[in-house]
């Protein structure tokens, strides 16, 4: 016999249940990319940390794919402070982690081209100091391919005497950072094609300035394109011209540049042209 | 093929086509369902319940005597057009029809071969393909390959790229693309002449905008076909172009007299404006995309570079200047900067 007490009691706990779970589905933030993956990619990339969609985390994709082996990606999170790494990945991709860009000295900002397998969401998850994950994305169409295709390099017999090869500039930036860009030559092999070639890519950069100061390190996988092309902002030391690049990849071979730092002036703006 | 389970956010671009697509789908959904169970109750046979298969507007203009052309229209490939975009030529000889290019699927092939017969009320005896892109060469199904010509440099490219650009096609157009295969052409055209009927087509085998690049000159009519050599209020593509090449080729067509100048897309006109515009667009893109190159923009800045407003009058000049964007920068980046790496 339940008496009447006990039946409020009981209705109270079970209308909490509901409130509770109301709430706490209302607080949940829905993916605006609506990916049947997006629940097994947050708990890839940060588990049950806090995380909120975030539009000033900007992804720039193409509109149109030309080459899906080599997609132009930007990230672009300047509009948050205190950002301590950014995670790239692409959802349906076979490899989902593209990237992680930890910005020591430097801006929360990069480019690089990625493979897409098929058509997928292209994210990046900003941490930032307070231990929140701010989540950016866009939708990209594509056609498919990307990771199965073999490196441009397997058709050349001679393709190891290049590996490691790299080419780059700089500019100094009005706003006072140093904008580097480079490429360098490596097959990225990911394992996936049908000519059976195990993974071979460069898993770690280190951008660092003369006196040995880190700047920024990236992680790269699988999905990071052929002969990986990178842009980036580092703040150099006062006085110092010279930017270090240090690379390791998988099989354990070692990269080593320096890019010249020299004034050289980079605009987003075009001079004034007579149209 | 229907678009993927995933919802997005559509480009601002596009957004007027990806909701019609969108609103199209849910309507055709709702009738599938009203239909099956009316066609349940009423134990119709399954077929009832297929899809109207989709049709080509295929309007031809004359543009001569015997000579008419199906103009493309000026727009990306999409499940709206089916992929129609390229402009088709037709004559008419003594021996049978000839076509130069024939669209983008099989579908469209066939009711080419339709309209050429119900036009000149003969067979088509020769289609030639200018080069090996598929706006212009899938359509080829129906002629057969004893029909079909080209320079060897395009039955060369079609044989090593033709079957992943049909899975593009299949992927930007869908159904459009139903039964569609690559045919390689079985006859090597070289340049020259060659006489069809009462005509007599000269045949230049340049390059440029592909690797091989076939224009006709029919001495009879005084009409120029000149392929994707020459675009007309339509940016030109360059997903595969060697821009001085290009222009070369440009300056060989100019020295040609010419009647009217038929375009690979965009309108017909007596005036060479689309080789004057195609050479400006060409010199244009290349110093904005070198321009933004030098200055240390990334690839996906130098795709928001400022164009000059005489390029607001061509249809897709934003688009195709972000595509080129893309085909011309990594060959920038592997050459022109200095090799920064050390021995260790």
């Amino acid at each position: 016999m339940i008496g009447r007490s006990n039946l409020l009691t009981l209705a109270t706990l079970v209308l909490g249940f509901f409130l509770s779970a109301a709430v706490v589905q209302a607080a949940e933030p829905v993916d605006p990319l609506n990916s049947p993956m997006w629940e097994e990619m947050r708990g890839q990339f940060f588990g049950l940390a806090r995380y909120k969609f975030d539009s000033r985390v900007k992804v720039s994709v193409p509109s149109v794919v030309e080459n899906q082996a080599q997609v132009p990606i930007t990230v672009d999170a300047r509009q948050l402070q205190d950002v301590r790494k950014i995670v790239v990945f692409a959802d349906l991709n076979p490899v989902q982690h593209a990237l992680t860009l930890t910005p020591h000295e430097a801006a929360p900002y990069v480019s690089f081209r990625l493979k897409v397998e098929q058509a997928t969401p292209v994210r990046a998850a900003v941490l930032t100091g307070d231990g929140v994950w701010h989540v950016g994305g866009e939708f990209l169409e594509a056609a498919g391919g990307g990771c199965s295709s073999p490196a441009m390099a397997r058709n050349k017999s001679d393709w190891s005497l290049t590996v490691g090869n790299t080419r780059g500039r700089a500019w100094r930036q009005p706003d006072g950072m140093s904008r580097v860009r480079m490429t360098i030559k490596h097959p990225m092999d990911t394992g996936l094609t049908r000519d059976n070639i195990p993974a071979f890519y460069i898993e770690q950069l280190r951008v660092r300035s003369t006196g040995g100061k880190v700047l920024a390190t990236i992680e790269m996988r699988e999905p990071v394109s052929e002969d990986p092309t990178l842009t980036m902002m580092v703040r150099m030391p006062l006085g110092e011209k010279l930017i270090g690049v240090d690379g390791r990849d998988i099989g354990g071979n070692l990269f080593s540049s320096k890019i010249d730092m020299t004034w050289r002036e980079s605009s987003l703006n075009a001079p004034n042209r007579a149209e | 093929m229907l678009p993927t389970v995933l919802s997005r956010r559509p480009l601002a671009s596009e957004f007027d086509s990806v909701q019609k697509r969108d609103v199209d789908w849910a309507d055709r959904r709702a009738f599938l369902k009203t239909a099956g169970v009316a066609g349940g109750l009423a134990l119709l046979p399954m077929f009832a319940l297929e899809a109207a298969p989709l049709r080509y507007t295929l309007k031809p203009i004359e543009i001569a005597p015997g000579a008419w052309m199906l103009l493309g229209v000026d727009e990306a490939i999409t499940r709206e057009n089916g992929g129609a975009i390229a402009n088709i030529t037709i004559l008419d000889t003594r021996e049978g029809a000839v076509v130069i290019d024939t669209g983008p699927s099989r579908r469209y092939g066939v009711q080419l071969a339709e309209v050429a017969r119900e036009l000149t009320g003969k067979p088509v005896v020769r289609a030639f393909v200018t080069h090996f892109h598929p706006d212009h060469v899938f359509g080829c199904q129906p002629f057969g390959a004893r029909a079909l010509a080209a320079p060897q440099g395009v039955i060369d490219g079609l044989n090593q790229s033709g079957d992943d650009f049909a899975s593009a096609m299949y992927y930007l157009a869908g159904d459009w693309m139903r039964g569609t295969e690559v045919v390689l052409p079985g006859r090597v055209v070289e340049a020259g002449y060659e006489d069809i009927g009462e005509r007599r087509l000269r045949t230049l085998v340049l390059g440029g905008h592909t690797d091989s690049d076939l224009a006709i000159f029919d001495e009879r009519s005084g009409l120029l076909i000149a392929g994707d050599l020459a675009f007309l209020d339509r940016a030109p593509t360059t997903p595969h172009a060697d821009l001085s090449v290009w222009q070369k080729s440009l300056k060989t067509l100019d020295e040609i007299s010419f009647a009217s100048l038929v375009p690979g897309h965009g309108p017909m006109e007596k005036a060479p404006r689309a080789l004057r515009q195609t050479s400006d667009w060409l010199k244009l893109i290349e110093e904005r995309i070198r321009g933004a190159f030098d200055r240390g923009l990334d690839m996906s800045e130098a795709m928001g570079e400022p164009l000059p407003s005489w390029t607001d009058k061509i249809a897709l000049a934003r688009y195709e200047f972000e595509r080129s964007v893309m085909h011309l920068y990594p060959n920038l980046e592997a050459n022109l900067w200095p090799r920064v790496d050390q021995a260790n």
